[in-house]
This record gives C-alpha cells, sequence and structure tokens, in this order.
C-alpha cells in the first residue's frame, strides 16, 4: 500500500529492506532523519544491524570500510560538510574495492552557512571511484538505495555507490511512495577480497609504481562494466516491482529540437516546463541525467542543449554542461541555478529554453554586480 | 493540480496538517505532495507549508506562488504576513476563528478548531493540536472525502480524538 513520507524516510525504508550487517553514521541536516529512522529500526529491533553511532562522518565511513573489509554489507548516510570530512575514507573506501552504499542528501557548502539543496558536495567527489546516481522523487530514492546495494555488490563491479537527493525538496518533501519488499531481489554479498576476522593476520598495503596503477585501471574497468550491471539491475528491478529507470530519464525528446539536461528535482520540475514550452510551439524535451558515474551516453547530436547545472566549479563552469562538451561536444547554453536552495521553477526554466544562447554561461538571478 | 498552503506558528503542527492532508487525498485515489518552507524557523514563529494534488505525479518542487487554497490555523499570523499573497482569483479560505472573517472578498470558511481541540483534550505541551481537526473542515469543503480524512488521521495518531475533533469541524463549518 502507498504511504506518504519523505525522501529521508523513504531512504531508511529501503535500508531496513536491505537489511545491511553494519550502519555506522553521524548526524548532520538534512540528513538525520535517515540515520534516526534507522536507530529508531534497530532499536525496535525491525532490523537485526550493528549501529554503529561515532563521532565523526570520518570515523563513519572508517567503520563502514572495517565492516565491509569482512564481507559484511554496510549503509552510512551524510551530506555537505559531512561528506567533506569523510573525503579521506571515500576514497579509501572505492580503493579498496568495497561495496558500501551511502545516502547523501545534497546540501550547500559553507560559507555562506547553508543547509539547502546543490550538488556540489558530492560532485567533489565525482573523481573516488564511487557511483552517483541522482534521483527526482521520494519513490526514486527507495527504489535506488535498494538498487544501490544489488549493483555495488555485483562480483563485476564492488565500488561503492552513492545515491544522492536534494536537500529538503526531496529529504523533506512527503510524496507518495511504495514499500517494495525486497525479498531475494538483493543477493547475499559475497566478497572475494574479505578478511577472515577469526584468522587475523597482517597484510602491507603498500603498492609500488609497477602496480599501483594496476588497481586504478581496474577501477575504472569497473567502473565502465558497472553501466552494464546498472541496466541489467534496473530492467530487473522493472521486472520485479514494475517501476522503470534508465541512465538518464528522456521526457518527449524524439522530436525535440531543444533539450533540458539537469539532475535532481530540476529534471523533474524541467519536464513541467517542457510542456509549457510544447503548447507554446517550442518542441522541447528533457533528459534527467540519473547516473552521474559512469556518466552516461546522451543522443544529444543536431538538438540545442540547455544544461541546468545546480553545482559550479571556480574557474571552469558548470560541471554538468562541461561533461555534457566533453563527451559529445554539445555547446550547450550553461545555467547556473538552484545553489544553495536558490528556488528555480518551471516558469524558470522554460525561459532558460527561450532565451537559450549556445556556448554560453549564465547565472540565473545574478545581473552584474550582486 | 490544487494547491495549498497552510499558515501557522512553529510549533502548531501546520507541517503535519499538510501530511494528513497529503495521506488523506492519496487515500481518496490523488497523487500529492506535501513540504515545509524551512527557513531559520523556531517556536512560536510563522511559518507556511504546501500541498499539491493532483490526477497525475507531481513533477514540481517549486514553492507555490499562487494557492487555490489558503489555510490559516493561527489567525494571529495575519497581523504579520499577507496570508493571500498570491492567492488565485476566486481561490478560497479557511481560517481557525469562531466567526466568520472578511478576507479580501474570497471565499471564506470558519471553524473554531482551537475550542475543537480544546473540548476534546487534544493538547501537546499546553497548545492545543489543530491538525487533525482541519482535516475535518476540508472534508466538509469538498477538498477531500471525509472517509480518507478519518483514514489518514487513525495511520497516522491512535487516540481516537484525533477523529472525534474531525467530525466536530466537519459539522461545525461554517461557510
Amino acid at each position: 500500500m502507498l504511504t506518504v513520507a519523505t525522501g529521508n524516510k523513504a531512504v531508511a525504508a529501503a535500508v531496513k529492506e536491505a537489511a545491511p550487517a553494519v550502519v555506522a553514521a553521524y548526524p548532520i541536516t538534512p540528513q538525520t532523519e535517515i540515520v534516526e529512522q534507522i536507530a529508531e529500526y534497530v532499536s525496535s529491533g525491525e532490523l537485526r544491524s550493528q549501529y554503529i553511532p561515532v563521532e565523526s562522518e570520518h570515523s563513519a565511513m572508517a567503520a563502514c570500510i572495517g565492516a565491509s573489509v569482512t564481507g559484511a554489507r554496510t549503509f552510512t548516510a551524510t551530506s555537505s560538510q559531512g561528506l567533506q570530512y569523510m573525503h579521506e575514507m571515500v576514497n579509501w573506501a572505492a580503493g579498496a574495492r568495497l561495496p558500501i552504499v551511502m545516502a547523501n542528501v545534497n546540501r550547500a557548502l559553507g560559507p555562506g552557512w547553508n543547509i539547502w539543496a546543490e550538488h556540489t558536495d558530492a560532485i567533489q567527489e565525482r573523481d573516488s571511484g564511487w557511483l552517483q546516481v541522482y534521483v527526482g522523487s521520494v519513490q526514486e530514492a527507495f527504489d535506488a538505495v535498494l538498487m544501490a546495494f544489488a549493483i555495488a555488490e555485483d562480483e563485476r563491479v564492488l565500488l561503492p555507490v552513492m545515491v544522492n537527493l536534494d536537500g529538503f525538496l526531496l529529504s523533506h518533501t512527503m510524496q507518495p511512495f511504495e514499500v517494495a519488499r525486497a525479498g531475494d531481489f538483493i543477493p547475499p554479498l559475497h566478497l572475494p577480497h574479505a578478511i577472515d576476522p577469526a584468522a587475523p593476520g597482517g597484510y602491507g598495503t603498500l603498492t609500488g609504481p609497477e602496480d599501483y596503477f594496476k588497481l586504478r585501471w581496474d577501477i575504472e574497468r569497473s567502473m565502465r562494466d558497472s553501466s552494464g550491471v546498472i541496466r541489467e539491475t534496473q530492467e530487473r528491478f522493472a521486472r520485479t516491482f514494475g517501476r522503470k529507470y534508465g541512465m538518464a530519464e528522456e521526457y518527449r525528446c524524439e522530436d525535440a529540437e531543444v533539450i533540458v539536461v539537469a539532475m535532481g528535482t530540476l529534471g523533474r520540475e524541467a519536464e513541467v516546463a517542457v510542456d509549457l514550452l510544447r503548447g507554446e510551439g517550442i518542441r522541447a524535451g528533457s533528459m534527467r541525467v540519473r547516473w552521474f558515474r559512469p556518466f552516461p551516453r546522451l543522443d544529444l547530436s543536431g538538438r540545442d542543449v540547455v544544461v541546468i547545472d545546480r553545482d559550479y566549479s571556480f574557474g571552469f563552469g558548470g560541471v554538468l554542461a562541461g561533461s555534457l562538451a566533453a563527451a559529445g561536444g554539445a555547446r550547450p547554453f550553461s545555467v547556473i541555478a538552484g545553489l544553495g536552495g536558490q528556488e528555480v521553477t518551471y516558469e524558470d526554466i522554460a525561459g532558460f529554453v527561450r532565451e537559450r544562447r549556445p556556448g554560453e554561461e549564465f547565472w540565473f538571478g545574478v545581473n552584474g554586480d550582486v | 493540480m490544487f494547491e495549498v498552503r497552510i499558515h501557522s506558528r512553529g510549533g502548531q503542527g501546520g507541517v503535519t496538517a499538510a501530511r494528513l492532508l497529503a495521506l488523506a487525498a492519496v487515500r481518496d485515489g490523488k497523487y500529492a505532495t506535501a513540504f515545509p518552507f524551512y527557513g531559520a524557523e523556531r517556536r512560536g514563529a510563522p511559518v507556511v507549508s504546501f500541498v499539491r494534488i493532483d490526477g497525475s505525479p507531481i513533477r514540481i518542487s517549486s514553492q507555490i506562488r499562487k494557492p487555490d487554497l489558503v489555510i490559516v490555523l493561527d489567525p494571529s499570523v495575519m497581523d504579520v504576513v499577507d496570508v493571500l499573497q498570491g492567492i488565485k482569483p476566486g481561490g478560497r479560505v479557511l481560517v481557525n476563528a469562531r466567526e466568520p472573517r472578511d478576507m479580501g472578498g474570497h471565499p471564506a470558511c470558519s471553524v473554531d478548531l482551537t475550542g475543537i481541540a480544546l473540548r476534546e483534550k487534544l493538547e501537546v505541551a499546553g497548545s492545543p493540536i489543530l491538525n487533525t481537526a482541519v482535516l475535518g473542515a476540508l472534508a466538509k469543503m469538498g477538498i477531500i472525502s471525509m472517509e480518507s480524512a478519518k483514514s489518514a488521521i487513525r495511520e497516522m495518531f491512535s487516540d481516537p480524538r484525533n477523529v472525534s475533533a474531525a467530525e466536530a469541524a466537519y459539522r461545525e463549518l461554517a461557510a
């Protein structure tokens, strides 16, 4: 039966279904409700996990790494400054090939101190070797967490997965969603390089110049293979639970002359802008990028492209726009909008499309000196 | 798309009222989203919550600027906030008040939610709980069915006085 709950509660409900052996976490707004709810599940006995309330995000990921390396299923959640504090261990988790699943509630980085939605926090981890998916609804948050475990733990992948949901716009927004019973959707985890705590030993991990690059290439090979695993898992999910997902969600793109590309809730709002523009005779479509790592191939050839980045790389530009330009040679109209929770409506998005200037960058709300 | 803005003060249950309304709409077979505006709230400060109800999945996350219905759980916020801001032409207003109030010519209903909550002894930390009673008023206004209102309340609250409060508001709503 459908229930109505926030994105945070949906993530916690999905974690309950996936039943990780270990959850280690530290609270941070707007993520806190996720780990509070998981703690309640553990305390009531609904979830039989070891819950480790650690003293920092760095320790949260370190604890997940320590548990995961024994072959245990692990989960944590964080946001913004917490993800930054975790950064060293985030890289370690991927390098050690540990299929940890983490929910990151996207929030702007301080200063100025801001608790609202922005993607720069997760984008700063894009080169760490984690897979990254960005969701657009509460149901999708639930579904993505369930699939994240299956994808991360697949032996062709064995890389951690970060599920991203927009702060407040999803974390604290209540929408109807269905709690799918995981059943045997996520096979038992078999970690081929697990260590056995019952047979203690010493491991030297110093890797010299003659070998290190091989480990790096192996991450990239798995990252490339992960596209196929994601596709398989999403197809299996659709067969099992009836909801279909792609690497990106295309909307009215078939005959589109201009396509809006965005991630998260802005990507869903863009669909409403597309309907509005179609009503005016502008053949618009939208592609909501779900998987940012591995980066999807989008068919944008021959169309104008308007990219909305809820992130920024100083001295370079919007990261999504830059990625599309690099991947497909597109000359997008790059819109920087929604930083720190800046309100962006479908009418605003329709305006970006009407007044697009391919190859240029536009900061929404900024006119000369701020 | 039917869009609702709820005005209350921090701690009065405006967010829960939004969730209950969304849940009742879902029980009516519709789609709904509910979300508060998160600023630097504290107890007692004026706050707003939003609800969207539609026959199709809702893809809009931005705030509601042109509500079809404005709910005022605490009339004292009207001294400091323009609760009618952006309301659609012909948009309706529901006010928690004993007597009908003039709401700028908009069709306005009033019901004494505070009185009902006090009668039912629905209080938390000395404050009357208004968010379950208001569902009865919304059912009377035809926004949701009374059956779904009661079902939503029962799903979130075990105390039967919450349903009694909604039934009282349904009976007492004055148009």
